[in-house]
């Protein structure tokens, strides 16, 4: 009696086990389902529609061919504002936090209140500078969008400078300060070069972040039909036209969306791979 | 006094970088002007640091300087009017609040449990050399960008939901009491529900990488000793690993859930941006960030942009308490296993 018992709770307890690791297995199948299916989907799509006058030819009106070169170009132009603007300032936080004040009060909100703008919603960031930059100027501009884009490079690259720096050994800063070298001098001969991949790491995700970034350029860039580098005047960007054609009704818009969402997806998978690899590199190495 | 013949180690190491030390005359300025570029740099980096302080405040004072008119005329009634007419500029939030609550709580209904089934399998059923790949796969999702889920969702998984799911969910629950009227109605593609499901892929990643990284960290002692006792694999999961692991897990889900609460283009595409507050799931509605998007730049008039721009800060405010209250959670784990 009592033995069948034991093995009735025996099996019992073996069927729960199966049951939930089958389910573990189904939840992994189902995560990796839906990347599969929208690279799939993607490709798919964006893939008949890529030829070289994407990358030659302006954003046409409806109804006739064209391509996507202005908001390919004020993307590149606005991304890259955004990062000069954004690293050092994101460095320069990160550096104080890890190698001046690590035990401060001072870094201890820093960290809180960074890790929050980390997943900040973007689209308040764009309200932030609609506020500051566009009502004060008058007008929507390019360098609007860039600042808005620099404010969500910083807390990226705060986070990952202070991560790598203080992973850098005390023994290397002790053996700089051992030689007579000033502190300054100590972080950026050897903390930085110790750092290094990973920092560059974290620029890179900060390129991936902002590259498909579409709510906060939604009102501080705008938009533009033409070519424009003016970056005092409203400029196109990749997500946003991307964002008008496929909310269009024409289905050669639609088209050039679906390529246009192709272009970014390539590019900001093929950045985070690439700074996968190079954090990778810096553990094993 | 440094011996002659050889230079002092500093010298050296400084060697290349135009500062050329002759004498002691050269060599006292050189100190100088090294210890004033090293206070330079530390008042530098501090700046830097402060200067993050500073933008949160300025989202926080422009946000209040931008709703203050609609505040002024609205008052506290705009948390819970449900109005929305540009027309006659009158303007209530609680439809788009509501509509950002109940998409994101569909969102965490979903990736929360499947996010913690996959942290299991990656911690305990995956072989290790297939943990690397898996683990990066599901990390991956979280870096597609937001506007690629939004023109997925419109062109492949609205229809798909349209034509294969909801007309069976609807049949299915039709008889139920109160199933029937949350999810009844045509069954448009586009919708709450659609909304929810999508936030529920984007956060997926955020729930799995945090919950596999505090399951990493319990100690294998720990398990190898109900193992020891017994216990199947997913007993040791569910009494040993979870309740260690739970402040970790909630701090991942609540930033999981700032993400969702946030989130706006993904969302735009696939919510219908309708102003108001329908009882079914499949109808469509809007959220915050939708609204803003959608909007923002056709509002005329001071009184709507106001409006819109209180809608923001009602956002952030939600926000900012969900991942204040995440990031204290992880803080406190961090410290109890630093201590």
């Amino acid at each position: 009696m009592a033995a069948t018992f034991q093995s009735s709770l025996y099996a019992s307890r073996r069927r729960r086990n199966r049951i939930s690791m089958g389910l573990a297995f189904a939840a992994t199948a189902f995560g990796l389902s839906w990347l599969v299916l929208i690279l799939a989907v993607l490709l798919w799509e964006g893939f008949s529609g890529l030829s070289l006058s994407v990358f030659t030819e302006m954003t046409p009106p409806p109804g006739s061919a064209g391509g996507l070169l202005n908001p390919i170009a004020g993307s590149l132009i606005m991304t890259t504002i955004a990062v000069l603007i954004g690293t050092p300032l994101g460095i320069l936080a990160g550096t104080y936090m890890a190698e001046y004040g690590r035990y401060d009060r001072l870094t201890t909100v820093v960290r809180f209140i960074n890790d929050i703008l980390l997943s900040a919603p973007s689209i308040v960031v764009g309200l932030f500078v609609y506020e500051v930059m566009v009502a004060q100027m008058g007008h929507f501009s390019g360098w609007a969008g860039a600042v808005s884009l620099a404010v969500i490079v910083v807390p990226v690259v705060v986070r990952t400078t202070e991560d790598m720096l203080i992973l850098v050994p005390d023994t290397l800063r002790e053996a700089a300060a051992s030689i007579g070298l000033p502190r300054s001098l100590m972080i950026t001969k050897v903390a930085y070069r110790a750092a290094r991949a990973g920092m560059v790491t974290g620029v890179l995700l900060a390129i991936a972040r902002i590259s498909g970034e579409t709510a906060p350029l939604l009102f501080t860039a705008l938009n533009n039909q033409f070519w424009s580098l003016n970056l005092n005047a409203p400029v196109a960007s990749l997500p946003v036209v991307i964002f008008q054609f496929a909310l269009s009704p024409y289905h050669d818009w639609q088209k050039l969306a679906w390529t246009g969402a192709l272009i970014i997806t390539l590019a900001v998978l093929a950045l985070s791979i690439i700074a996968r690899t190079l954090a990778v590199q810096r553990k094993t190495s | 006094m440094q011996p002659t013949g050889r230079p002092p180690v500093v010298d050296v190491a400084l060697q290349g970088r135009g500062i050329a030390v002759a004498d002691q005359m050269d060599r006292a300025k050189v100190l100088q002007r090294l210890r004033l570029g090293d206070a330079a740099y530390r008042h530098l980096t501090r700046a830097a640091a402060i200067t993050v302080l500073v933008i949160l405040g300025g989202i926080i004072i422009s946000l209040v300087w931008g709703s203050l008119p609609a505040l002024r005329a609205f008052g506290i009634s705009f948390l819970y009017e449900e109005a929305w007419n540009p027309v006659t500029e009158k303007f209530g939030a609680i439809a788009p609040i509501y509509g950002t609550i109940v998409t994101s709580v569909i969102a965490m209904l979903i990736a929360v449990p499947v996010g913690l089934f996959i942290a299991v399998f990656l911690t305990e059923l995956c072989p290790m050399w297939l943990r690397r790949p898996v683990g990066i796969a599901i990390e991956l999702l979280a870096g597609i960008p937001s506007i690629i889920y939004g023109i997925w969702g419109l062109f492949v998984f609205a229809p798909f939901l349209q034509q294969h799911v909801q007309p069976f969910i609807i049949s299915l629950f039709g008889e139920i009491p109160v199933l029937s009227n949350l999810l009844a109605g045509p069954p448009y593609g586009i919708g709450i529900l659609t909304a929810g499901l999508i936030l529920a892929i984007m956060v997926l990643p955020f729930v799995t990488s945090i919950s596999r990284d505090v399951f990493e960290a319990v100690p294998p002692v720990l398990k190898e000793a109900a193992y020891g006792l017994g216990c199947t694999t997913w007993e040791v999961c569910r009494y040993v690993v979870l309740p260690y692991a739970r402040v970790g897990v909630i701090g991942g889900v609540m930033l999981g859930l700032g993400r969702a609460l946030g989130e706006t283009m993904a969302v735009t595409f696939v919510i219908g941006n309708a102003h108001r507050i329908s009882g079914s799931l499949l109808a469509p509605g809007t959220t915050i960030s939708a609204t803003i998007a959608n909007e923002f730049t056709e509002a005329v008039g001071d009184l709507y942009t106001s409006a819109l721009i209180a809608l923001g800060l009602i956002l952030f405010v939600i926000t900012f308490i969900v991942l204040a209250a995440a990031r204290l959670m992880l803080m406190r784990l961090n410290a109890r296993v630093g201590g």
